[in-house]
């Protein structure tokens, strides 16, 4: 295989990529450009279909299906991006906005034409602060040159795009929560039906796309969807943004088609590099904490949309791994991670609300060194009646929660036992109370 | 956490009390109202100015976005009541949000919010006695490829080692970004506006203090 050429990150590296001259002159805008003088919205629809353009955002779900969900007779359009960010230890929109804002841009545009959208938000979490500063540079910079606003290109399509900060919450990440968070209110993801094509924003057809989805649009418009399909394997096609962090050699964020292994994303040369100070892998989460995990003997896992299912895991996620090496206390994972869900637990849901700060507080007792052989079970027990998937939840998140906790407990089961076992006598007791 | 509610043994506001949002808050906060179908959507982004501009959300100030937006003021309450951002009582003149997720766990991030609180003499949640810096943790800032990381107000420090501790707080810069900047979240220019913070001592998030106590 030849030297594979970056197209989402191109313009890494690039002197002032971030500035419209610069992305113009490398021949940026010409996608968005031949979609409004070329293209009816619908034939941007069909092209989007075909090159099965799988959202990514988390779910994979194929961007030009969801377009066709709006209904026919809608006469206002939403487009938000979702630009949230906060699962760990993800940065791949990040990096995105931080080199090519002008890219996004673009890709709203297309996506705005195809959807026959009159305002697109992007949703920014709000840690993300140059970013922002970025992104907002970049939309006066495109309404200045008559990019944005009204008669694109000439082509008679008006668009305004506005940049809208969040205050804090990793459930605003969820396309409802991000719709309930947009009109002022608490991020609490929706009831659905109804989605939010049919009804979003402000009740009216609203999209929900991801960043990263979006920046795909200029390349598949300007060189075709037989050019993405072409680019990794079938049912995965496309470029796609890794990332990868832990004790790595080169942490960082590649791009890559989406036919390489866990194992090469923190081994070769072109990604992570290996581990650092000679440390062997223990754990991987490989698409982002929520997917579950592997162990080290799962590590052939291909990061494409439909292997991770395999290996006992949700998803591909958003194909952010991070490596735990085997010096990490398997306890202190379990810990870190009970805690971050039983926080962002936005707390409508009983099972979700309950469950995860049930879990937390189990992953507290165990990391201190008072847990009980049968809370393994009592762990397992309660991930497992949880969730969207038994029907007992608004959204995802705790089928996020339970994938990697319960995955923790399963895979590395021995490890829980032998720690349990070498406890201080006594410690249980003392600390049960304290913790229940 | 956001499905906890507020303390409610905290006297209710005065009504009577001096107006506390200026006329180019309010100016700022109403030229948002074009880009939203609804003056409630146009919450966050005036939550986000007010704070800019008076260093937290009283609940004066509450009242008075309440009354821009013409929503009750209960649901500006409930909104800002679940972000993590927002702070009801006076926080220092920089925030320290110092990352607990997992990559920057691993790469030492517990380590540096040791020395941090050691160097400040404050806990999480809490705010040093000269007003200068408010201390909390978050989940992941998405800065992972640079962990451990901390935001001081707007600037990530990447690859925080624990040597380099002392002289980032040291830095009267160090909440500075070296990038062109949108003053659209920003406080609005006028000339008596001041940072609050000279009360800020002791102060605490109520936000931040539930998260606390979980
Ligand atoms: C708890 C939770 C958090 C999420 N966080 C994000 C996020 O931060 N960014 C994102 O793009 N999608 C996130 N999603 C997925 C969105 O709901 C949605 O599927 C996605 O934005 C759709 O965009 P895409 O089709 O382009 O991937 C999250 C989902 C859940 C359940
Ligand atoms: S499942 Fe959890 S995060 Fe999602 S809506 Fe219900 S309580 Fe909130
Ligand atoms: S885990 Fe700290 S920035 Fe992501």
């Amino acid at each position: 295989m030849g030297k594979y050429e970056p197209v989402l990150l191109r313009s890494v590296g690039v002197a002032d990529s971030r500035t419209l001259a610069v992305y113009q002159s490398r021949g940026g805008y010409a996608g968005a450009r031949k979609a409004l003088t070329q293209m009816s919205s619908e034939e941007v629809i069909e092209e989007v279909k075909r090159a099965n353009l799988r959202g990514r955002g988390g779910a994979g779900f194929p961007a030009g299906v969801k377009w066709t969900f709006l209904p026919k007779d809608r006469t206002r359009t939403y487009l938000c991006v979702n630009g949230d960010e906060s699962e760990p230890p993800t940065f791949s929109n990040r990096v995105l906005m931080e080199h090519d804002p002008h890219q996004l841009i673009e890709g709203v545009i297309i996506a705005g034409y195809a959807t026959k959208a009159q305002v697109a938000y992007i949703y920014l979490r709000v840690e993300f602060h140059e970013q922002f500063h970025h992104m907002q540079t970049a939309v006066d910079e495109a309404y200045a040159a008559g990019i944005l606003g009204k008669n694109i290109f000439g082509s008679g399509y008006d668009l305004d795009v506005y940049v809208h900060r969040g205050a804090g919450a990793y459930v605003c990440g969820e396309e409802t929560g991000l719709i309930e968070s947009l009109e002022g209110k608490r991020g609490w993801p929706r009831i659905k039906p109804p989605f939010p094509a049919i009804e979003g924003l402000f009740r009216k057809p609203t999209v929900v796309n991801n960043v990263e989805t979006l920046c795909n649009l200029p390349h598949i418009i300007e060189r075709g969807a037989d050019w993405f399909l072409g680019v990794g394997p079938q049912g995965s096609s496309g470029p796609k943004l890794f990332c990868v962090s832990g004790p790595v050699k080169r942490p960082g964020c590649y791009e890559s088609p989406m036919d390489i292994t866990c194992e090469e994303l923190i081994m070769s040369d072109k990604f992570g590099r290996g581990m650092t100070d000679g440390a062997k892998v223990k754990a991987v989460f490989p698409g982002g904490i929520s997917m579950g995990v592997l162990s080290a003997d799962e590590l052939g896992m291909k990061m494409d949309f439909d292997d991770p299912r395999n290996f006992g895991l949700l998803g591909l996620g958003t194909a952010a791994a991070v490596v735990v090496n085997t010096d990490t206390d398997i306890r202190e994972v379990l810990r870190n991670l009970a805690r971050f869900y039983a926080l962002e637990s936005c707390g409508q849901c009983t099972q979700c609300r309950m469950g995860t700060s049930w879990m937390y507080r189990i992953a507290q007792r165990i990391a201190l060194g008072a847990g009980r052989l049968e809370d393994l079970d009592l762990f397992e027990e309660v991930s497992g009646r949880m969730g969207m998937m038994p029907g007992l939840s608004i959204c995802g998140l705790p089928d996020g929660a339970t994938f990697p906790l319960r995955g923790l407990i399963q895979k590395f089961r021995g490890e829980f036992e032998e720690h349990i076992r070498n406890q201080a006598p006594g410690r249980a007791d003392e600390l049960l109370t304290v913790l229940n | 956490m956001a499905w906890k509610t507020l303390d409610r043994t905290e006297p209710v506001y005065d009504k009577d009390a001096p107006v506390v949002l200026s006329e180019a808050v309010r100016r700022k906060i109403e030229s948002y109202f074009p880009r939203y179908e609804t003056k409630r959507a146009v919450l966050l982004p005036a939550l986000h100015v007010v704070q800019e501009s008076l260093g937290h959300v009283s609940w004066k100030a509450m009242a008075e976005v309440a009354e821009i937006l013409e929503i009750p003021p209960s649901d500006v309450l409930d909104t800002i009541s679940f972000y993590t951002h927002f702070w009801t009582k006076p926080k220092g003149r920089k925030v320290i949000t110092v990352c607990r997720s997992i990559s920057c766990e691993l790469m030492g991030g517990r380590e540096m919010l040791d020395a941090v609180k050691a160097k400040l003499g404050i806990g999480e949640h809490e705010t040093t006695p000269d007003g200068e810096y408010s201390l909390v943790t978050e989940e992941c800032l998405a800065g992972c490829d640079h962990a451990p990381c901390m935001l001081i107000n707007e600037r990530l420090h990447k690859n925080v080692r624990l040597e380099d501790v002392e002289k980032i707080l040291a830095d009267l810069e160090n909440d500075r970004i070296d990038a062109q900047r949108s003053d659209l979240y920003d406080a609005p220019d006028e000339p008596e506006a001041g940072q609050s913070g000279d009360d800020a001592a002791d102060a605490t998030s109520d936000v931040a203090e539930m998260k606390a106590a979980d």
